[in-house]
């Protein structure tokens, strides 16, 4: 039984050591907006912060993560106040399925943490998730609305 | 928050708690205690329910997988019903209450750009009357003739007296009334919310991780499955050893699916996962299980000078004409497989019992979901549901049900304990049904002025509709492969007058499935038509923009005549820069593409920009439709970049992102949209434009390095200079 630091609450996952952190929010915390979309590094759905670091959780297995510090889309509004990210992203309408956007945002998060003022090519350089639905005009005018804000 | 995922006292609600552990959903079937809360919220007609508080639910029949029809659909309605924009939510009626009320909400199914196009009628008419019956419920409390009254933002006034009522308040009588005969719609030119840049309705959710795709489906004593289907399309499963993994951490159970697939059900994803990757499996693919590549392309190349072939589109003599010509023109084309990929791989949910069974999905097709249930569970439909949930992307793929069926076949060897079978990215990739493969051999003739008079398109390739839909063939033939090569009609007509034309079809169908991809047989007739027409021009010793217009029908024409203006066609472009432009009509709509392009020495392409035009007839929601334009092309630019699904002894070469390749924010082009509604008719937009992104880029190209790209995609090109 591993105990995680999630969102800013103590958790008990009874999961193998070696699954995936993925599949741990997903499917034993019930945290089921990290989403899955390849398994292998390559899609960035499954982007969360680990210690303040975009990670995909695809590829940390549940016995690396200890005690650190895991954000989970879910753990971004605090009392229903959504995040000047989510805020600039609602504005200007960014999702279309959806689906990719939780790790879209994470990503934009660390982003921002990291460089307040990020150019264009800052946003190719950490922006690598993929969409299939296309936002990708939306998602870096998003980034650099919420930079302004 | 509560998700209403189907309608009223029968319905089940999805709800979410805050438990300990983070977030759960959890499952409850609505009782007595829903009854009264019922009681007060009045349906007015099939569109609309209004509740006390003035909230205004617009039923949505189709499905919504990102492209914004949610949001349409309910513009649509709400312009009539002149209710308050900011007090609209949307529920999804199930394909089963659309069943048992005799589809009162016509067809659920959403694919070929039809949401909006096929049902603007309807909607609009049941928003009109149910926004008449609230006037006659106001009218009957007043004592005053309807007439007398008019509403506006979810309010009734009698302008005499300057009574007013609200919508709210006038539910529960207004639902009581007989609906109106007949309803007058309003003219174009009174719309206030249809034609507006309106924000979509459904954006919250997808922000804060709330918002349920399938694949987040949880039900109480839920188990998981994972599948893995024949790696040989049409190959059948021969043995598996479960004993080998049935102690494995977590597994439940090992079952076989449908004769072709087997299954793993486990506690969670990476425990069923895990034991199926562990599973010895055998298959039997028999003779396909030979089949290279190489063999594809044969058959393909064979069907190019086939004498038989099924004639699509026919003016005059087209091979006398063009063997008379003063000068010949002639090119063969190809086109691959590509793979959908949608972001959230196919999954669906299952409860089976031998009285019931339920299923939850995201499926472009609520009704085959649901009648791919009830034949999977060998159960009349009246015993069966399907709950739609919203879709992480369908690009066409989630028009199949096969996923469901498969679902429900495992469900029903566990019966009462509900199973979430979830494909992982490698079986959606391998089990896909891919954008059919053709080849195109085009044959031109010039006269002495330089004027096409004769043209001949012949493909040679897959039906989709043979391998999907049998029954929709006429006489053997697939129109559809025909798309925007049509000879009239409002879908998909050719937009040339040439005066002696043959477009004809020879069917050679491979084994691997193939099906509906975004924009479908569009994609590469719009590569096979605007390329060539660039080298036929060329031959001809014309601008590509003036050789075209001087063909083109007048709507067509004018499309492709905007969309150059804004592009600047013909004016000067930064150093290096070309412009390459497409054109065609599909889904009922007419469109048009100038690509700017640059190739660097080292043979990186560079799209810079694409300006796109189209005319929709009305534009519903132009904030969306913007939205989709750019968004069908980075759906096509990354099938034309990347995409090519191979076979390799009968199966799937690629198996995930890493050997199928797709666009990143990097390589997104500035997207300019130039929407021109023309009135009078309405077209698709989620993806029409998609087919002229290719087309238009070629030609880019062929004007910067001199070559001409005939087949994609466009990473096994070179394309520097002289190499
Ligand atoms: S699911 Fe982890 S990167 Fe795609
Ligand atoms: S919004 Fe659909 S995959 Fe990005």
């Amino acid at each position: 039984m591993a105990v995680l630091n999630v969102n800013g609450k103590s958790l008990e996952a009874n999961a193998d050591a070696r699954t995936p952190l993925l599949w741990v929010l997903r499917d034993t915390l019930g945290l089921t907006g990290t989403k899955y979309g390849c398994g292998i590094a390559q899609c960035g759905a499954c982007t969360v912060l680990i210690d303040g670091v975009a990670t995909r959780s695809c590829q940390v297995p549940l016995n690396s993560v200890g005690r650190k510090k895991i954000t989970t889309i879910e753990g971004l509004a605090q009392d229903s106040k959504l995040t000047k990210i989510q805020q600039a992203w609602l504005e200007l309408d960014v999702p279309q399925c959806g689906y990719c956007q939780s790790g879209m945002i994470m990503a934009a998060t660390a982003l921002l943490a990291a460089k307040p003022q990020p150019t264009d090519a800052d946003i190719d350089a950490a922006m690598t998730n993929i969409c299939r639905c296309g936002t990708y005009k939306q998602v870096r005018e998003a980034i650099h609305a919420a930079a302004k804000a | 928050m509560t998700i209403q995922t189907s309608l009223g006292r029968r319905s089940f609600l999805v709800k979410t708690a805050a438990v300990v552990g983070g977030l759960s959903l959890g499952f409850r079937i609505p009782a007595d205690d829903d009854a009264a809360e019922a009681a007060e919220i009045k349906e007015i007609n099939a569109w609309v329910v209004i509740h006390p508080d003035d909230k205004v639910v617009i039923r949505i029949a189709r499905s919504e997988m990102g492209q914004g029809t949610l949001t349409g659909l309910a513009q649509l309605v709400a312009e009539e019903l002149e209710c308050d924009w900011s007090k609209v939510t949307t529920e999804f009626p199930t394909p089963g209450e659309n069943l048992k009320r005799k589809r009162v909400w016509g067809e659920m199914g959403t694919g070929g750009s039809r949401g909006i196009r096929t049902s603007h009628q309807y909607v609009r008419e049941g928003g009109a009357a149910a926004r008449e019956m609230l006037i006659a419920a106001a009218a009957a409390e007043w004592k005053v003739p309807a007439s007398e009254c008019t509403a506006a933002n979810s309010v009734v006034t009698h302008t005499a007296s300057g009574r007013k009522l609200g919508y709210g308040q006038l539910a529960m009588a207004a639902a009581k009334l007989d609906p109106p005969n007949a309803v007058k719609l309003k003219d174009p030119k009174d719309w206030k919310l249809i034609g507006k840049p309106l924000k979509r309705l459904d954006t919250l959710d997808k922000l804060t991780g709330k918002q349920v795709y399938g694949i987040d489906m949880r039900l109480p004593g839920m188990l998981i499955a994972t599948i893995k289907a024949c790696p040989v399309h049409g190959g059948k499963l021969k043995s598996f050893d479960a004993a080998k993994v049935e102690k494995m951490p977590g597994v439940k159970k090992v079952v076989p699916v449908d004769g072709n697939a087997v299954a793993v059900v486990a506690d969670t994803y990476w425990n069923a996962h895990t034991a199926l990757a562990a599973l010895p499996v055998e298959w039997d693919a028999g003779k396909l299980g030979q089949v290279q590549q190489d063999d594809v392309t044969a058959m393909l190349k064979e069907g190019l000078d086939a004498n038989e072939a099924f004639i699509g589109n026919k003016a005059g003599d087209a091979k006398a004409t063009i063997a008379g010509a003063a000068k010949k023109v002639e090119a063969t084309y190809k086109f691959p497989w590509q793979a959908h990929a949608c972001m959230e791989p196919m999954n669906a949910t299952a409860l089976y019992t031998p009285e019931k069974c339920e299923v939850w999905c995201g499926t472009q097709n609520g009704e085959a979901a649901l009648a791919a249930a009830a034949e999977a569970a060998e159960l009349p439909v009246s015993k069966c549901e399907a709950y739609k949930l919203i879709l992480g992307g369908g690009f066409g793929r989630r028009g199949r049900a096969d996923y469901v069926r498969q679902a429900v076949l495992i469900a029903k060897q566990m019966p009462g304990t509900p199973v979430k079978m979830i494909w992982s990215r490698e079986e959606d990739m391998t089990q896909d049904s891919y954008h059919p493969t053709t080849m195109c051999k085009m044959t031109a003739g010039l006269d002495a002025e330089n004027k096409l008079v004769g043209l001949h398109v012949r493909i040679s390739g897959q039906s989709i509709l043979a391998a999907l839909s049998p029954q929709s063939l006429e006489n053997g033939m697939d129109s559809r492969v025909f798309q925007g090569f049509m000879p009239g009609g409002p879908e998909a007509a050719y937009g040339y007058t040439v005066p002696n034309l043959l477009i004809d079809h020879a069917m050679r169908n491979p084994h691997v499935t193939p099906g509906f991809w975004r924009g479908v047989n569009t994609n590469q007739n719009a590569i096979y038509m605007e390329c060539f027409m660039d080298e036929v021009a060329e031959a001809a010793g014309q601008d590509p923009l003036d050789f075209r217009l001087k063909m083109l029908k007048p709507k067509y024409a004018a499309v492709l005549k905007a969309t150059a203006d804004k592009a600047g066609y013909g004016k000067k472009l930064p150093d290096g820069h070309f412009h390459g432009l497409a054109q065609i009509m599909g889904y009922g709509s007419y469109v048009a593409g100038i690509a700017e392009i640059s190739v660097s020495n080292d043979g990186v392409l560079k799209v810079h920009k694409i300006t796109a035009g189209t005319d929709p007839g009305y534009g519903v929601n132009p904030w969306l439709i913007d939205r989709q334009v750019a968004g069908s092309f980075v759906y096509g630019l990354s099938a034309s970049l990347y995409g090519e699904i191979t076979i390799k002894d009968g199966a799937v070469e690629q198996t995930n992102f890493d050997s199928y390749n797709v666009m990143r924010m990097d390589e997104m082009p500035e997207v300019e949209t130039v929407l021109v509604p023309s009135g009078g008719f309405w077209g698709g937009v989620g993806e029409p434009t998609i087919a002229v992104a290719a087309p238009a880029v070629l030609n880019g190209i062929y004007k910067a390095t001199g070559k001409r790209i005939r087949e994609l995609p466009l990473m096994n090109h070179d394309l520097r200079k002289g190499a």
